[in-house]
């Protein structure tokens, strides 16, 4: 009789076992890829293939800094090691609570935060939300992340189990998808996602006039929480505003003022490059993909060289080229990026 | 019970009822059937049947209704 | 908190295992707290009449069986002073009280349900605007009726009232049947609900099989079909003719996943707790004729409507007289119809009512009551034809006949309950046989409903799987009952539902492929 029991116990086990081995297996497959089309759904994942690098810099912001710093050309022009978490439409929670995973990991010198998306006090958009959090690692982070993170229509459940959100995608299943089942290898750049194609701007078209010029108070005290984060661990935080301004995605001046004072106060440095265009050597006829919005990858090198020279220059940031082991590292990440950006110019 | 049997056979006329026979299976006695017959046997027995009182067991052979008349009757 | 939200699977599972957990003579009181948990989070704004309801039946109740038992003390006092005649006057004197008691009662009661769920639609009928949108509280048609329900057993004596205010509170809002019943009857819920019952492994696995069936109905059958469902009716103006026929069938699949799967997602957690409310269903869809249909399907409000309105107004006095003139004056044919057929009428009209205020209710409800009366009115030719064709009214094929044609003409008068707009429904079922757009349909507009071929072929399993186990099912013994003896079974069972559910459910943000398109972010 006991045998019996014993038997059905282990028989019992076993199926649970096997369903949620079978329930995490569809999890993975069922998760979108990324891979072909929207690969900024990658980004976030990228970051974990290469926390064993040291960095010295970490990019955190929106495409403002993911589509405009490209960390081969910061290597090799300054010997500078960096990383960009940066997503699409990342929100300011999202870029502090990114700050707070990659503590988990290292400890870089400078975070440098781009100040677009501080105008969105409130969590945006489902797709972009996903996109940026669900591969993230799990942590008591990443629930804070999503907590503040998930709009109205959205169920916390579906981020800790997001078969929940992906279950009908069986329907729309590709050769992606079981291409990429177990492949986890970097679509970025340290985070720097590659465009060559070009489209001139063409319009100077300011953006409309607002009602409300202050930017949000819930976003402005992640950002005072992100500063003294990066006070605790010593680390310098700079704020940048990447050189693009078109009309539908405007800096307008009254912002700028907020966070000019705003870093004032707090003894930040912060770069607008919108009136340094010129200086870095921007042509927004050539150096831009989508008409002015984003910059291609001509235009991020350029303003790569010119933002490297500052770090060296008024934040001290070492030369690490005398390093074998991260140059090798590093020579390895400059030769793909190379290749990535022949093949996509040819 | 003669009384009642004549109730009954007047439902259907032409019927020969027995005590024991079954009304409801056989489909003698139908919902159309159960008012009328409780209109009569209520005027002729002086009891009221309540609605509560409407089962199959009390309804499925002459011989069952009586003994719900009885029962009735019975303070 | 709906059946299908994983806080309320959260709350289930809570409320279950705390309910083993606590001794046994206080294990109903883990009921009565989880209940009001339940209807907090349903909307606290429900809560007054809820209790309101419940503070009337404990009274009325009490008030009742005060009379019943100064009757019976009086009448044993008295034993051998009264004559019989004397006994008689004594008992219809108290009964006539407790019916002035009983219908005080009800008009509180079903007042309540009568003013919030009818007001609307009565000032409706008078004027078109300024029509009082009232809160309609979570399932108040079902706990109205149960607990009017019980106060009429204790009126007749049928069932003593309970002394405890707490234990009718159990009574009237047990959770798991508090949004879309069964109506159960207090003599045989409520000493289960009381009863402290043990852990039974058994009861666990049986009522978690059910539940989880009941899902698998209600999220990969019910809801999916509901997509096309909702697309027919929204464009119900160009889609007429073979898209009625569609809705039909769509629809009888979306109500008996929907119903039958809540159902048994109530009676499955009853089940882990020991608890066995009355059956709702009973394979409704084999039915060969509407009366068989109605014995089948919603049993519980059937038998309410039955022992409740119809038996007792066939039988009151004021009926009992016009049964007698009638015989009297039209002869015994249609004298005896009369009666009877007046009460099914005023029945089926509150049947009507009672799903919902608004004219489709109605004419449903009247247009089953005349499908019942003509059928009942054509038994003699039908009996005609038996004796006619004894071989062929016997054989399988017949019977599949028989409970298509129900099955279709259910489903025909339940569209009413989806278009919503009784001239425009018979104008669409008149469509039925004006428009022959079946190529149309078969070319292509089937796809065009919201459903793709995969979603086709999860509700063609699904509706599959639910024959085969209503086949399996039709033996003594329930299915579940023979599967969770089988503990290593049950569990690959219960795990093959959480995988089917999960994945070809209807559920959450529907993924979009379009919401990912990259713009300019």
């Amino acid at each position: 009789m006991k045998q019996i029991q014993l038997k059905r116990w282990l028989a019992a086990a076993a199926i649970l076992i096997l369903l949620a081995l079978l329930l995490c297996a569809l999890n993975r497959l069922l998760l979108p890829k990324y891979r072909s089309g929207n690969t900024e759904g990658r980004l976030t994942a990228d970051y974990y293939t290469d926390v064993k690098t040291r960095h010295q810099v970490l990019f955190l912001g929106d495409c403002e800094v993911y589509e405009s710093f490209t960390p081969p050309t910061l290597w090799e022009e300054y010997g500078i090691s960096s990383y960009i978490r940066g997503n699409a439409q990342q929100l300011v929670w999202q870029s502090y609570y990114l700050l707070e995973d990659t503590l988990r990991y290292e400890t870089p010198e400078v975070v440098v935060f781009n100040v677009y998306a501080l105008k969105y006090g409130t969590p945006q958009n489902e797709a972009y939300n996903r996109m940026t959090l669900d591969s993230m690692k799990f942590s008591p982070v990443k629930l804070s992340a999503i907590r503040a993170s998930i709009t109205e229509e959205e169920s916390f459940a579906s981020y800790l189990f997001p078969l929940l959100r992906f279950h009908s995608r069986w329907k729309e299943l590709t050769q992606d998808d079981f291409t990429y089942l177990f492949d986890s290898s970097p679509v970025s750049h340290n985070g720097y996602l590659m465009k060559t194609g070009v489209e001139p701007m063409t319009s100077s078209r300011a953006g409309s006039p607002l009602t409300d010029y202050s930017l949000p108070v819930s976003s402005m005290e992640y950002l005072e929480k992100m500063r003294l984060l990066c006070l605790k661990n010593g680390i310098e935080l700079i704020l940048v505003k990447s050189p693009t301004n078109s009309w539908g995605y405007w800096w307008y001046d009254e912002w700028d003022a907020q966070i000019n004072d705003y870093a004032a106060k707090n003894g930040l440095s912060y770069y607008n490059f919108i009136p340094e265009a010129e200086k870095i050597g921007l042509d927004f006829t050539t150096d831009t993909y989508d008409a002015g919005v984003h910059l291609n990858v001509s235009g991020a090198e350029k303003l790569t060289s010119y933002f490297g020279k500052i770090l060296r220059e008024n934040h001290g940031l070492e030369d690490l080229r005398f390093d074998s082991g991260l140059s090798a590292v590093w020579q390895e990440k400059v030769v793909r990026y190379q290749q990535e950006k022949e093949g996509l110019l040819k | 019970m003669e009384q009642l049997l004549e109730i009954l056979e007047n439902l259907h006329p032409g019927m020969n009822i027995g005590e024991n026979d079954d009304l409801i299976g056989s489909g003698l006695l139908d919902s159309l059937d159960i008012v009328t017959l409780i209109t009569e046997i209520n005027s002729t027995f002086d009891v009221n049947i309540p609605a509560e009182e409407i089962l199959p067991e009390n309804f499925c052979s002459a011989k069952a209704i009586y003994a719900l008349i009885q029962r009735l009757d019975e303070v | 908190m709906r059946f299908t939200s994983l806080a309320f699977l959260a709350f289930a599972a809570l409320t279950v295992l705390l309910y083993y957990l606590f001794p046994k003579a206080k294990r109903w009181w883990v009921l009565l707290v989880a209940d009001y948990v339940f209807y907090f989070f349903a909307g606290k704004e429900f809560l007054p009449f809820i209790l309101f309801t419940t503070l009337v039946t404990y009274s009325f109740a009490r008030w009742m069986q005060a009379l019943t038992d100064r009757e019976s003390r009086y009448l044993e006092e008295h034993r051998d002073s009264l004559s019989k005649e004397e006994r008689k006057a004594v008992r219809s004197k108290y009964k006539t009280h407790r019916r002035w008691v009983l219908v005080s009662g009800a008009i509180l009661g079903f007042g309540m349900l009568a003013i919030l769920k009818y007001t609307g639609f009565i000032v409706s009928i008078f004027r078109s605007s300024g029509i009082p949108n009232l809160i309609l509280p979570l399932g108040i048609s079902f706990y109205t009726f149960q607990s009017m329900g019980y106060l009429i057993d204790v009126s007749r004596g049928k069932v003593a009232a309970e002394r405890n205010f707490f234990k009718t509170a159990l009574f009237v809002s047990f959770f798991p049947q508090l949004v879309q019943g069964p109506i159960s009857r207090f003599a045989d819920l409520e000493p289960q609900l009381i009863e402290g019952h043990p852990f039974d492994s058994f009861n666990l696995r049986a009522g978690l099989l059910r539940a989880a069936y009941g899902y698998f109905k209600k999220m990969v059958v019910a809801d999916t079909a509901m997509i096309a469902v909702q697309t027919l009716a929204a464009r119900s103006d160009e889609l007429t003719g073979g898209y009625v026929v569609l809705l039909i069938l769509l629809y009888s699949v979306v109500i008996y996943g929907d119903f039958t799967g809540g159902i048994d997602i109530a009676l499955g957690i009853a089940e882990m707790l020991g608890i066995h409310p009355a059956e709702n269903f009973n394979r409704p869809f084999s039915s060969r004729s509407v009366k068989e249909y109605w014995n089948r399907w919603h049993i519980t409000m059937g038998s309410w409507f039955t022992d409740y309105v119809f038996y007792p107004l066939s039988v009151s006095i004021p009926m009992q007289k016009l049964s007698k003139w009638s015989r009297a004056h039209l002869g015994q044919a249609l004298g005896k119809r009369i009666p009877v057929y007046l009460a099914t009428i005023f029945t089926w009209f509150l049947t009507g009512l009672w799903h919902g205020a608004g004219w489709n209710f109605i004419v449903w409800g009247l247009l089953n009551c005349l499908l019942l009366l003509v059928s009942q009115e054509l038994k003699p030719l039908w009996s005609l034809w038996q004796t006619k064709f004894p071989k062929l009214c016997a054989s399988t094929p017949w019977h599949l006949w028989q409970a298509t044609r129900t099955f279709l003409l259910m489903g025909l008068i339940r569209s009413l309950d989806v278009y919503r707009n009784v001239p425009k429904t018979f104008r669409l079922w008149g469509t039925i046989f004006s428009t022959f757009n079946w190529g149309e349909i078969f070319s292509g507009g089937w796809l065009r409903l919201g459903l793709g071929i995969a979603d086709y072929a999860v509700l063609a399993g699904g509706i599959l799987i639910i024959f085969l186990v209503s086949q399996l099912g039709k033996a003594e013994t329930p299915l579940r009952e023979r599967t969770a003896k089988k503990p290593v079974l049950t569990v690959f069972l219960l795990g093959a539902f959480v995988c089917v559910i999960l994945i070809f459910g209807t559920y959450g943000i529907g993924y979009n492929a379009g919401d990912f398109i990259y713009r300019t972010f």
